[in-house]
């Protein structure tokens, strides 16, 4: 089945295909209740529920299905599944590591009936569900512990484990990519990736791959230290559909380590950036016309193949990157 | 090839050799074989470190001993090498003869790394199974000229194992022909055996076969075998090492192990010595080896190179302290921390000063995105050591002195949030200054920070959080103590926070000190200061809410700019007398009084000394000053010579003080006006004062206040009554300053301006006494101490036109024209309104007990505009005067 990466790679030889928005900043906007995130099947569970955004895939299906059409409206080519956080590491914080299946396959199923559908409406349009493999909580290659730089949270092995589980589900759930994404640790990714490629010979067959790290702050580097170039070359030895940047940083400040990246690397390139910087209460206010501004330079300077948001992105965001990639070529290879 | 560390190494075609350091290998190197045994891993990285700055671009790691954990000493080792981003800037090669620990190995670096390396040795499947590994890992290898018939030692055998391995990686495995690496084997030379006698010429040969018919890939090789039969001869060594580069890289051979402190420049080879050497490694002639091993005994025993002395070791102490907090070099801090113990009189100070200056650069470079995050971890680490080191002189100090800790502060990252890498830092610096720490850990709730802090009696709680909503968990937190109250100063950090977040949110809820820090280094500075401040009258903490209010009140105004609500709209959520508790007391005088030559003796009581200071720059409340140890000295001197001045000047009657007020009828009317009447019976009004009124959305049942709102509605049809006042102290204060100047005696010249504007203020005062008590006589019960007085515990304000209450400076006019005041006392008002003498003060009187000091802020344009009618001026003189207000 590696024609969803020769499908892939020919549309984007052709044109830039858009990435939908924030899932989170969308749920934001419902206010759930601890109530409301329990639904009728979690009314009694033990433990606080309330900010766990991944259950609402099975607690309020609905309104995740909004969510993605919404993006799916303004014309979002790949939407990213509610799956963010839906690793047994992560979900600890909620004593919920056996829902990992049943999470990242439902999450899958809400986001392919999404796209099917728009997809069938306009099947020149074809649209494609993204698998969020998110960073989980813990560091591989760093210690929380100042005292003790020898210490690990967590061991490779564990990690490898845990995202094969997620990995697995969201496959059979039907995602068309795997998106491995908002890395601040490069050893977190590396073994997402050796999941990955354990997951491929299992099944007997490939998905494309995409790939986003996050460059946290004015250093330039990976939470874990690395520069933009180090990550990607970290990275690169699977043959990803795409690599780049998401989140930590507005379109303004990611736009130079994207086309640090754009000249360093063969693969398509990706970027979602957050929409600016948070203010002073943690929000986001940076509007659709000012990012668009922004992504505008990204499109000009021609580093760029598929293009998204992240935090504080909104289908109004979506919307007017949508119709700025619409007069502008892809970077090429 | 690709490869990376926390940097990248691209080694391209026409890339130059590339250095892989060799000394932390347990096999080549007796010293670090010591240090694992050992477990001496702090002098185990200082071995890494000094092939990095070395030159190495690579680091080869081997933990290949029988009497140690391979598995965890590699783990162990390449753990402590990630925290330590000068070494781990560079790709690490992971060199072992055992599967296991290349395998433990991959799953440590997030870097691209090498694994040194795989063979055929053990059969294709096996070479087959790793080599897909060592892909999904993501890693180049190194595969070793072996094969299930052993190690190649000719031409022949090299190139036909290299070259099978070649095509089962390329093929087979789909490995990138970039990230392999040949290694064909460098054996020793000059060993007497005939076999051996063309090693390096093999190895040149095969290196060049393998550049020309394998595309892509790398040649490499360990370099210092090829000297084996010369060890202790380091010159003969050094020279075969660059020997065999030189010969090696023009053959092809683009990257090697090699000791680069091990290693003499190609041309400073003594001309003999090389033509012996390169005899021996090219096969030159039949006695090679006989000749060099004769030459070699010619040469001294003694090693080329003495321990080079670090150059930064030869830097003045601050720089040396620094450059080991920066670079979080630990070797050298006991010894210099000692020699700087030995330069301050208490060991504390070596924190206070040396450290502390050194922190504050990380900080620095920090924040300027200069320093990355785990730099700043390890040089906290070194600070550690360093106090670890002061901390017994530390100790023995305080037995015979004062002070134990310097304070418990607890350390807590709120509820829902899980980072804490940042509130770790922050502990280990205050740590290392001496504060008590008490780690809550992560995902604290609120009740449990507030039980521990009550049970460990702490001097400050810190929160971190990084994500949104752990700012308003902050603010759950402040609510919580300010409900239960209990007054222990909060410090706040973490990525989200801020100082506009810290001061808009958060301060509003606490009636304790809450300060913003989001700065490791500047943590120590602002415990202490709060810490301390218990006993300096909490003057930081009032300079930093000050601070804080001004910044959120520009910051609500900048916010709320559009958030006006009509002049009229003010005007009806006027503030409201409470008339029914309210007796206004009819004044024992009415009309204009002069008072001529207030006595400066008495005056001097009522001195406010704190602004005097602040002045001359010492900044702390009178008499507190004088206890502070950085500047209370000074503070003394300063003042001694105050006293000094003060009585020249009333001795020699250098200074004349006046004043002038009045009380008169008055009520407000419905358009923000102060009306004075003629008489209590108000058959005319004689003049205006012409009042401005707060016009931002308040809160429900906030008033938008104009100090009109003090004085009684005449729709209540009674009167009621307000003052007015200009004091001077400043009349002989310029000639008797220019008397100094001309001497250049600046220091008197300042002071005696100083002292004239302290003594314009005490004329306010003591006038503003007098009125209260006597004139007015509505308080004259009244007994207050002078430090009562300046905290303005009395009854009644006295506003200044021009001040925040009312910025308006026109009122002057208005004061003058009332009082008289050019006239009865000499003060003259100049075109922009300034008054002069210069230390002169004058303002309104309100004696109702509700009236406060309170911010105008911004107004309307609807406001402006009534005011210019009101004013009777042109839109354009309104502007000019109102400017700063619109």
């Amino acid at each position: 089945m590696k024609n969803t990466y020769q499908v892939l790679s020919d549309i984007l030889k052709k044109r830039i295909l858009v990435l939908d928005g924030a899932m989170g900043t969308m749920i934001q906007r419902y206010k759930f209740s601890e109530e409301d995130y329990r639904g009728n099947r979690f009314k009694d569970y033990e433990y606080p529920l309330q900010g766990n955004n991944d259950l609402l895939s099975l607690t309020q299906p609905d309104t995740i299905r909004e969510i993605h059409e919404t993006f799916l409206d303004v014309g979002a080519d790949i939407i990213e599944t509610n799956t963010f956080s839906s690793t047994s590491v992560a979900m600890a914080d909620y004593n919920m590591e056996n829902l990992i299946y049943e999470l990242n396959f439902e999450s899958a199923k809400i986001a392919v009936n999404a796209c099917k559908k728009y997809t069938d409406l306009n099947p020149n349009k074809p649209r494609f569900v993204a698998g969020s493999i998110g960073p989980t909580n813990k560091t591989a290659s760093m210690s929380p512990d100042v005292n003790d730089p020898g210490f690990r949270a967590i061991t490779f092995d564990e990690l490898v484990n845990s995202y094969s589980e997620q990995i697995e589900a969201l496959i059979e759930g039907g995602v068309d990519i795997l998106l491995v994404e908002t890395i601040f640790d490069t050893l977190n990714a590396k073994a997402a990736l050796f999941a990955i490629t354990g997951i491929f010979d299992k099944i007997g067959y490939e998905l494309p791959i995409m790939v986003s790290g996050t460059i946290t702050d004015a250093s330039g580097r990976t939470l874990s230290g690395q520069t933009a170039e180090a990550f990607v070359t970290s990275v690169s030895h699977l043959p990803l559909l795409t690599i780049g940047f998401n989140c930590a940083l507005g379109a303004e400040l990611m736009l130079p380590y994207m086309k640090r990246v754009s000249r360093f690397s063969n693969f398509f390139t990706a970027a979602f950036p957050n929409a600016g910087l948070p203010n002073a209460f943690g929000e986001y206010d940076e509007s659709s016309i000012e990012m668009g501004k922004k992504i505008k330079k990204f499109l000009d300077e021609g580093c760029i193949n598929i293009i998204g948001g992240c935090c504080g992105t909104t289908p109004e965001h979506i919307k007017v990157i949508s119709e700025l990639v619409k007069n502008n070529k892809p970077r090429r290879k | 090839m690709i490869l990376s560390g926390l940097e990248v190494l691209n080694i391209r075609e026409d890339s130059n050799f590339v250095n892989i350091g060799e000394r932390t290998n347990v096999t080549g190197s007796k010293k670090f074989l010591r240090l694992i045994e050992n477990k001496n891993y702090t002098e185990a990285l200082e071995v890494a470190r000094d092939q990095v700055d070395g030159g190495a671009q690579i680091l080869d790691v081997n933990m290949d001993e029988g009497l140690i954990d391979g598995v965890e000493a590699m783990t162990t080792f390449l753990n402590l090498i990630a925290s330590e981003p000068d070494i781990s800037r560079i790709p690490i090669m992971i060199d072992s003869s055992k599967w296991e620990i290349i395998e433990a190995g991959l799953k440590l670096v997030q870097g691209k790394c090498v694994v040194n390396s795989i063979s055929l040795k053990e059969g294709e499947d096996v070479f087959i199974s790793q080599a897909k590994l060592i892909r999904r890992y993501g890693a180049a290898v190194i595969i070793m000229a072996f094969d299930e018939k052993g190690q190649a030692d000719n031409y022949e055998r090299r190139i036909e194992i290299c070259e099978r391995s070649y095509n089962i990686l390329v093929n087979k495995v789909e490995f990138s022909a970039e990230d392999i690496i040949f290694d064909p084997n460098i054996f020793p030379v000059a060993t007497g055996m005939e076999e051996h006698k063309n090693n390096a010429l093999d190895f040149f040969n095969a290196t060049k076969w393998i550049r020309k018919n394998l595309p892509h890939v790398s040649v490499s090789g360990g370099v210092s075998n090829v000297s084996f039969s010369f060890r202790g001869n380091n010159t003969v060594r050094e020279a075969m090492h660059s020997s065999f580069l030189y010969h090696g890289i023009k053959h092809g051979m683009n990257m090697g192990i090699v000791n680069p402190t091990m290693l003499e420049i190609y041309d400073n080879i003594p001309k003999d010595l090389l033509e012996y050497v390169e005899d021996v490694l090219l096969n030159r002639r039949d006695d090679a080896t006989e000749r060099l091993l004769d030459f070699a005994e010619t040469v001294s025993k003694k090693d080329s190179k003495e321990e080079k002395i670090v150059e930064w070791r030869s830097f003045d102490l601050q720089e040396r302290i620094n450059y080991s907090l920066i670079k979080g070099l630990d070797k050298y801090i006991d010894e210099d921390v000692e020699e700087a113990r030995n330069l301050v009189e208490k060991p504390l100070e070596v924190i206070e000063i040396y450290l502390m200056n050194g922190m504050n650069i990380v900080g620095d470079l920090f924040g300027e995105g200069k320093m990355f995050l785990p730099q700043v971890v390890k040089s906290a680490r070194v600070m550690k050591k360093a106090v670890a080191y002061l901390l017994p002189y530390i100790e023995a100090e305080k037995s015979d002195s004062k002070s134990s800790s310097a304070g418990k502060i607890l350390m807590a990252t709120v509820k829902g949030d899980v980072h804490d890498i940042g509130k770790n830092i922050v502990s280990v610096v205050l740590g290392c200054n001496n504060f008590e720490i008490i780690d809550l850990g992560v995902m604290v709730p609120p009740e449990k920070i507030i039980d521990s802090a009550l049970k460990n009696n702490v001097d400050i709680i810190g929160l971190s959080g990084l994500i949104t909503p752990s700012l308003d968990e902050m603010v759950y937190l402040a609510k919580e103590l300010k409900k239960q109250n209990i007054k222990i100063p909060l410090l706040i950090g973490g990525a989200t926070t801020s100082k506009a977040h810290t001061a808009v949110k958060i301060l509003p809820e606490c009636n304790f000190p809450v300060v913003h820090v989001n700065d490791a280094s500047k943590a120590v500075s602002v415990a202490a200061n709060l810490i301390s401040d218990s006993k300096n009258d909490n003057f930081y903490w009032s300079s930093i809410k000050d601070d804080y209010e001004e910044f959120r009140d520009n910051f609500l105004e900048r916010k709320v700019e559009k958030k006006f609500i009509t002049i009229s709209e003010a005007r009806k959520n006027k503030f409201k007398i409470d008339v029914k508790n309210f007796n206004i007391k009819i004044p024992n005088f009415t009309g204009v009084k002069v008072i001529e030559n207030l006595d400066l003796n008495i005056l001097k009581n009522y001195i406010d000394w704190s602004p005097f200071f602040n002045t001359w720059g010492l900044h702390g409340k009178f008499p507190k000053i004088f206890e502070y140890e950085a500047t209370g000295p000074e503070a003394r001197e300063l003042y001694d010579n105050a006293q000094i001045m003060i009585k020249k000047i009333i001795n020699e009657k250098r200074l004349t003080a006046k004043g002038v007020f009045g009380i008169f009828p008055a009520n407000s009317n419905d358009k923000d006006e102060i009306e004075i009447y003629n008489n209590d019976s108000r058959s005319e009004i004689v003049n205006k004062f012409i009042c401005l009124r707060q016009q931002s959305k308040k809160a429900a049942n906030k008033p938008n206040y104009s100090i009109s709102d003090y004085i009684l509605d005449k729709n209540q049809d009674q009167v009621d009554y307000v003052g007015c006042f200009a004091v001077s102290a400043g009349f002989g204060a310029d000639n008797f300053s220019k008397e100094y100047e001309n001497l250049d005696d600046d220091y008197n010249s300042i002071m005696i301006k100083a002292i004239a504007d302290r003594f314009a203020e005490a004329a306010a005062e003591y006038l503003h006494e007098r009125v209260r008590k006597e004139f007015w006589g509505y308080a004259n019960n009244e007994d207050f101490s002078n430090d009562e007085l300046i905290d303005e515990k009395y009854k009644g304000i006295r506003p200044a036109p021009g001040y925040p209450a009312c910025p308006d400076h026109l009122e002057k006019n208005v004061i003058w024209s009332l009082l008289d005041v050019e006239k009865n006392t000499g003060i003259k008002l100049t075109e922009s309104l300034a008054m002069f003498p210069a230390s002169s003060v004058s303002g309104y009187y309100f004696s109702n007990p509700d009236s406060r000091y309170f911010g105008l802020g911004k107004i309307d344009i609807d406001q402006f505009e009534d005011y210019a009618k009101r004013r009777n001026i042109s839109i354009n003189k309104a502007k000019k005067w109102l400017n700063p207000i619109l």
